[in-house]
């Protein structure tokens, strides 16, 4: 690092304190529709950090930008201190992605498509054939590594694609709706891999779902986001309890203990929002493409 | 789910079985990230990753081969011998359908790179490349490994042509180097004509748009080339378009490695690899608003 960078970069300021992720006033538009707008989000390292949020809330597009795919300035979005506008390869190296569509190529074995990701991260090829093996190992894919991804159920598919991100050792995983369309006991089988794999690595997790369940199962900390903001942010016990408080101020009396559900609903639902631009912000091609992805995971 | 694996597996046919084996000993490679590649060298390391997955592909499902087979076998077989027979396009001393066949190895192998982008918005479609743009993969290497991936099909397919020509009585050279870079001519022109079609497929975004503009380029491509004829019989506007059309450098090329016709093979491949690159430059430029 030199000193010509601009004052608002520390050099060993952000990357020094030790975030897996730092995304400072983040703001992505397509066209008119302000997707992310004004985000600000910090996930240490080590944890399993859960985006929540309604349709259409923008977590898919805060993901897009964070994983590169999306151009944003410098000094916005930091993956382990490196600059995702700037070091863009660096970035890449630490992360590993699973799509919010199911995306392994069907043309290809399973033992293919991870092997495809093991190349292109450059491990080398003594290395190959084991690395793939252990990553297809890991999620259970073993025995259907030979056949055509095409054969494969839609939870399979999900398992292949965690294997392909698994297989160059990601310090963040990053997860958009993991377990849409997965059966429970699949579901939990592919969240106690990765609790084996973060056991050993300390990898972080990024993970966006629509189910509350597993959300306050599996998460550290949540961040509810609604409109291409953060409306919430903490521990799932803090999120309920701050919808306590919230209630005895409003003079609310509901005598149930809040669930995560509540908290959902309390910050995305319609309660706050005034319905006038959210009609207009593409809910129907959101759904359809929500549709989509599970009609062909399930 | 067809080949269900022997033993039932209780409750849900997708639970993942538990290992025996404690998990740190079990994935011990997946705790270490691998070394990075640096600079240059990940240009052709991708150029390897993607040719690779082009050849397991077209090992799964080969009807591709067969069925692409077809239409220079017909080229070749019809238009060639009755114009071998009718004598009413000048190509000197030099058969009419040995003259044609260059000419069909390198309009075959175009057909296929043309119609590569296809394959790229059905990967972005799909997620797939979405998730190759989020590795440690530059665009320039991405789409370079893309390009000589279209090549690798267009080679196998020159060498099926090659084959049929020969059966056909087509006096080729039999000398291994001049075959040899006849299949490098044959990988330049696709890669060339595969960032044609990726650059276009960064611009139009959609599958049916693309073989629309696909369609309507081919044939005047391949009319606007000395494919079929030769230059000197060609209207001057033609000529002049011919003059600019890498597909004529490159049947230019091939006639001279293959058949032994006179040919300027220095300009032939330094216009070839220019055009690749720029071909490389302009998909990789266009390629990131397939990732938007
Ligand atoms: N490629 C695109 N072009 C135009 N608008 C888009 C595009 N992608 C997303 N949007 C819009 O941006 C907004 C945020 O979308 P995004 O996909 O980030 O939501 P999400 O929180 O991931 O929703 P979901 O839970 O349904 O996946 C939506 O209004 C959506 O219509
Ligand atoms: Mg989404």
């Amino acid at each position: 690092m030199t000193t010509s960078l601009p004052h608002h970069v520390e050099p060993a300021g952000r990357s020094a304190d030790g975030a897996a992720l730092s995304c400072v006033d983040l703001h992505y538009a397509f066209g008119a529709t302000k997707a992310v707008d004004g985000l600000d989000l910090r996930v240490e390292q080590g944890e399993v950090f859960g985006l929540l949020g309604p349709n259409g809330a923008g977590k898919t597009t805060t993901i897009r930008a964070i994983t590169t795919l999306l151009p944003v300035p410098p000094g916005v979005v930091e993956v382990f201190g490196h600059d995702a506008a700037r070091q863009k390869m660096a970035v890449r190296r630490l992360l590993g992605y699973v799509p919010q569509q199911l995306s392994a190529d069907a043309g290809l074995t399973g033992h293919e498509n991870v092997a495809l990701f093991a190349r292109v991260f450059d491990v080398p090829r003594r290395e190959r054939a084991a690395r793939v093996a252990q990553a297809l190992d890991a999620v259970g894919l073993t025995d259907a590594a030979q056949r055509s991804a095409g054969t494969y159920s839609g939870g399979m598919v999900r398992r292949l694609e965690l294997a392909q991100a698994l297989v160059s050792a990601p310090r963040l995983l990053i997860l958009d709706e993991p377990t849409i369309g997965m059966d429970p006991i699949a579901r939990d089988s592919v969240w106690e891999r990765i609790s084996d794999i973060r056991a050993g690595t300390g990898m972080t997790v990024l993970v966006t779902t629509h189910s509350m369940e597993e959300a306050d199962q599996r998460c550290d900390r949540l961040a509810l986001m609604h409109r291409g903001r953060v409306r919430a942010l903490g521990t799932p016990e803090e999120l309920k309890a701050e919808l306590i408080a919230h209630r005895r101020e409003s003079g609310d009396a509901d005598p149930r203990p809040p669930s995560l559900e509540d908290v959902f609903r309390h910050f995305a639902g319609s309660g706050l929002g005034d319905p006038g631009p959210d009609e207009q912000r593409g809910e129907f091609s959101d759904v359809r493409r929500t549709r989509h992805t599970a009609s062909r995971v399930g | 789910m067809s080949a269900v694996p022997a033993t039932p597996r209780p409750a849900s046919a997708d639970a993942v079985p538990d290992g025996p084996v404690a998990p740190d000993q079990r994935f011990a490679l997946l705790l270490a990230p691998p070394r990075a590649r640096g600079g240059l060298r990940v240009v052709p390391a991708r150029v390897v990753a993607m040719c690779a997955v082009e050849l397991q592909k077209l090992r799964h499902d080969r009807t591709e081969l067969y069925t692409r087979a077809v239409q220079p076998a017909l080229w070749l077989l019809i238009f060639g011998e009755t114009f071998t027979r009718m004598h009413v396009i000048p190509t000197g001393n030099v058969p009419y359908i040995d003259y044609l066949a260059p000419g069909i190895i390198a309009q075959s192998a175009m057909f296929i790179a043309i119609f590569y982008g296809i394959m790229i918005i059905w990967e972005r479609d799909s997620g797939v490349l979405t998730k190759l743009l989020v590795t440690p993969t530059p665009r320039a290497a991405l789409v370079t490994g893309k390009a000589f991936a279209s090549g690798v099909k267009a080679v196998i397919q020159a060498v099926v042509v090659i084959v049929i020509a020969a059966a056909l009585g087509v006096a080729l050279t039999w000398n291994p180097l001049r075959l040899l870079g006849a299949l490098v001519v044959v990988l330049l022109g696709s890669a060339f004509f595969a960032c044609l079609s990726m650059a276009i497929a960064g611009i139009v975004l959609t599958r049916d748009r693309l073989m629309g503009i696909g369609q309507a380029i081919t044939m005047p491509l391949f009319f606007g080339s000395n494919a079929l004829y030769p230059v000197d019989v060609m209207p001057g506007w033609l000529r002049a378009f011919s003059a600019v059309n890498p597909l004529s450098y490159q049947v230019d090329a091939l006639r001279g490695l293959l058949i032994g016709t006179h040919a300027h093979l220095l300009a032939d491949f330094a216009v070839l690899t220019v055009a690749a690159l720029l071909g490389i430059a302009a998909a990789a430029s266009l390629l990131g608003r397939l990732a938007r």
